[in-house]
């Protein structure tokens, strides 16, 4: 019975699909995948134009589009709408018209400030007037908006023919188990904006299966990794994140994941860091032998399929090690580079944590 | 003369407006809750509490620790077979309680200052929500020692991964320039995020 149910499920993601513009895209980036994972979006950048021959721009200008303060609680919205209409202003200076964001908080900002935009007209107008006031700009809403994963999602068919390397253990021939993990406001708000809708995400189960693993299906799945915005900004609040990625931990577990591919820049960092201190605090490591399970972005998993060097693109800058993932796909690095300045210098290396192997 | 309620402010905010259409209480919204699971917070006896209308029992929740739980996932929009949104809601009642100045009675309301002194030191100086220079493992010892390993050597493990770092250029981690950051200042002011703020610290 379950044989006839799956493979039905399984195409749901086919009801929920969006437009993404083939070429010139003006890039939003992320203030936390700019921290935590500051190579990231270069690469997905680098992806683009050299892998496929794609207009992206970076533009200095652009500022946060406040959207951990507006989900803080900290500033109105209307201060949020003229933010994003400053954004879509220095776009249109650019001259672009398709928007892409490399934060999931930011695109559920940029597709909540369109959506009321729409619904409230009035908003509209006032956020028009209060952008001229302030900085005497006017702006257009563009004509496309989307996440940088869909971008990949996209053009998956074409990357994969350029990949070097496959998501399949080199030993044994089978694929890799691979978690997904889809940040809660890429289609939790607005399922229409999001491949495959909130209940069957397919933008990066689609990467998966494209590149050659095997999608992992855990009770957990859909579970918010617990960043919470004021609760994980607050020491005192910080026990519900941990414990919201905990239990997606715990329920993955069992099935014995190779890896976590993320879209969120504060998810794949959550599903980094709290496998460190669930280690270092419980003593309990979700991996193999004493290792975590590696959490990776979806342009880190691309890069590292096309061959880049994974120091290149910053896998050294993660806490749970990636060294067990790129030994079972046969990845050649050369581990006593990883923590190499520029040139080869040497600037030491982190401390190992106790318990989480390294 | 007619006195302006809490509940006539709370209708006006467009995020009542959409958050609470009409609520039957099935309790979805709690089961698919992460904050729920976590702490004494249930969406749904908040929602039976803003539509029961009732002057008292709203002021009591906007002085509460309660509005300050969620974690704005918006998992209960997905889940809601009435279209409400419960997370919508809380946000518009965040915002009445700083309003009105009743986020002084609850703890976790009074913590809001703390976040609002951070956060918006990092948008309004560095243009940035979170910011490199404002984060260690002090504050947030979840980093790992990779992190005490970057900061150490910040300037070279940032340039080793092609960043930008307080540069006048784009990439990651650039200064961003004065003139966004004076617009950025500009909007706040002009939006009210400025007075936010000053609320904020009048504790």
């Amino acid at each position: 019975m379950s044989n006839l149910i799956v493979p039905v499920k399984n195409l749901e993601w086919q009801k929920y699909q969006k437009e993404i513009a083939n070429d010139h895209y003006y890039l939003a980036r992320s203030c936390i995948r700019q921290n935590v994972f500051p190579a990231a979006e270069d690469i997905f950048m680098k992806i683009l134009r050299e892998e496929l021959g794609k207009d992206i721009f970076d533009d200095p200008a652009q500022t946060t589009c406040t959207g951990i303060a507006y989900h803080s609680g900290l500033i109105p919205f209307e201060t949020t709408m003229t933010v994003v209409a400053r954004q879509f202003s220095l776009m249109q200076d650019a001259g672009y018209e398709n928007f892409v964001c490399s934060c999931v908080t930011s695109f559920g900002i940029y597709s909540e400030v369109i959506e009321t935009w729409h619904h409230f007209p009035e908003t509209l107008a006032k956020t028009r007037e209060q952008l001229l006031k302030s900085t005497g700009r006017v702006f257009e809403i563009p004509k496309n908006v989307v996440h940088a994963s869909d971008l990949i999602f996209k053009f998956r068919e074409e990357l994969s023919k350029k990949l070097k390397y496959r998501l399949v253990n080199k030993e044994t021939g089978k694929p890799l188990k691979v978690v997904d993990h889809i940040g809660c406001h890429y289609a939790k708000i607005f399922p229409e904006k999001g491949i495959g809708g909130a209940e069957y995400p397919y933008v990066l189960a689609g990467l998966t299966d494209e590149f050659g693993g095997e999608q992992v299906n855990y009770p957990e799945r859909r579970h918010c990794c617990g960043f919470g915005f004021r609760q994980y900004l607050l020491k005192e609040n910080r026990g519900y994140s941990v414990t919201n990625s905990k239990i997606k931990f715990d329920s993955m577990k069992p099935y014995k994941p190779d890896l976590i591919i993320g879209n969120c820049p504060g998810c794949t960092f959550f599903l980094d860091r709290w496998q460190y201190v669930i280690a270092e605090m419980e003593g309990i490591t979700y991996g193999e032998g004493g290792f975590g399970i590696p959490s990776l972005t979806y342009e880190e998993i691309t890069a590292l399929l096309l061959g880049y060097n994974p120091w290149d693109i910053g896998l050294q800058v993660h806490q749970v090690a990636v060294e067990p993932l790129l030994d079972k796909i046969g990845i050649e690095y050369v581990k006593s580079e990883k923590y190499l300045g520029l040139n080869g210098e040497d600037i030491g290396e982190p401390q190992k944590p106790k318990v989480l192997m390294q | 003369m007619y006195k302006k309620t809490l509940y006539d402010s709370l209708k006006e905010d467009i995020r009542y407006q959409e958050g609470l259409k009409a609520c039957i209480n099935c309790g979805t919204c709690t089961a698919i809750c992460p904050a729920a699971g976590v702490s004494d917070y249930d969406p749904r006896e908040v929602m039976d509490i803003v539509q029961n209308e009732d002057e008292e029992e709203l002021k009591k929740l906007l002085s509460s620790d309660t509005i300050w739980r969620c974690g704005e996932c918006l998992s209960c929009k997905t889940r809601c077979p009435r279209n409400n949104t419960p997370a919508y809601v809380i946000q518009s009642l965040r915002a009445l309680s700083i309003e009105s100045g009743l986020f002084r009675e609850s703890h976790q309301g009074r913590m809001q200052r703390d976040i609002m002194r951070t956060m918006s030191d990092h948008m309004l100086e560095y243009g940035y929500c979170v910011y490199f220079d404002g984060i260690d493992t002090d504050k947030f010892p979840e980093q790992g020692p990779v992190w005490d390993w970057i900061k150490e050597n910040k300037e070279k493990v940032l340039e080793r991964l092609g960043c930008s770092y307080k540069q006048d250029r784009a990439g990651s981690l650039r200064a961003i320039p004065k003139s966004s950051l004076d617009d950025l200042k500009a909007i706040f002011k002009e939006t009210g995020a400025m007075a936010r703020f000053k609320k904020l610290e009048e504790l």
